[in-house]
């Protein structure tokens, strides 16, 4: 089991309710963990549209997670 | 000032481009994106952006870099704001300078087309109507079937 610290922002923000928790999970991917998140919390974007990112730089969604990583779930980005 | 820069408050682009002065350039091309009242036929009324800022700091700077290395630039700068905008406000700037024009124009393409593709920076719009929704994150079921187009 990881001990993980995940950020959520725009509409996984606010379709989670938090800035940010702390959790514990057998997830050892951002696509497994993705998918653990988003079936307990109804997250509606699927997982081929969002993006994951590591400690501050992204990372493909099969890269192995290590305990203690901060990891964020970007979904379509809208800038400009 | 970091080349790439977010910003809370309102954008100052007189500041900016200064900071670009060089005796060397010829050129300076400059891009604004303001808030239109506007999207995919919905009146807006007002925009939110909100930025995973340590990682859009860092591809921001990266973007520069790679206009630099891909464009004969003497400089290159972009700021990006974040918070709540209201129509007509600054929403985004970019400005380079170069000792001719083509590499200027090209290379201010080159950096918002990728500030706007790959920025994780995600805005909200809010419709006369009172509804709000997140640009691109729409899915089946929502907003009349499927994800808006880019804008």
């Amino acid at each position: 089991m990881l001990t993980l610290d995940v950020q959520y922002f725009a509409i996984l923000r606010e379709q989670r309710g938090l800035t940010q928790e702390r959790l514990t999970t057998a997830a050892s991917t951002p696509a497994a963990l993705y998918e653990e998140l988003r079936q307990r919390h109804g997250f509606t974007l699927p997982a081929e549209r969002v993006r994951a990112a590591v400690n501050d730089a992204f990372v493909a969604a099969t890269a192995p997670l290590r305990d203690g990583d901060r990891i964020v779930f970007i979904p379509p980005v809208a800038g400009g | 000032m970091a080349a790439f820069s977010l910003s809370s408050t309102p954008i100052d682009p007189a500041t900016l481009q200064r900071a670009l002065g060089d005796v060397r350039a010829g050129a300076c091309v400059t891009f604004e994106g303001w808030v239109r009242n506007r999207n995919d036929g919905h009146p807006v009324q007002s925009l939110e952006y909100e930025a995973y800022a340590a990682l859009a700091e860092r591809e921001g700077a990266r973007i520069l870099g790679e206009a630099r290395a891909r464009f004969a630039l003497l400089g290159a700068a972009a700021a990006h704001r974040v918070g709540h905008l209201q129509l007509g406000d600054l929403a985004v700037w970019v400005g380079v300078t170069a000792e001719h024009r083509g590499a200027a124009f090209e290379a201010c393409r080159y950096i918002i087309d990728e500030a706007k593709a790959r920025l994780p920076i995600w805005k909200k719009e809010h419709y006369a109507d009172g509804a709000t929704v997140w640009i691109n994150c729409a899915t089946r079921g929502e907003h009349g079937g499927g994800a808006r187009p880019p804008p």
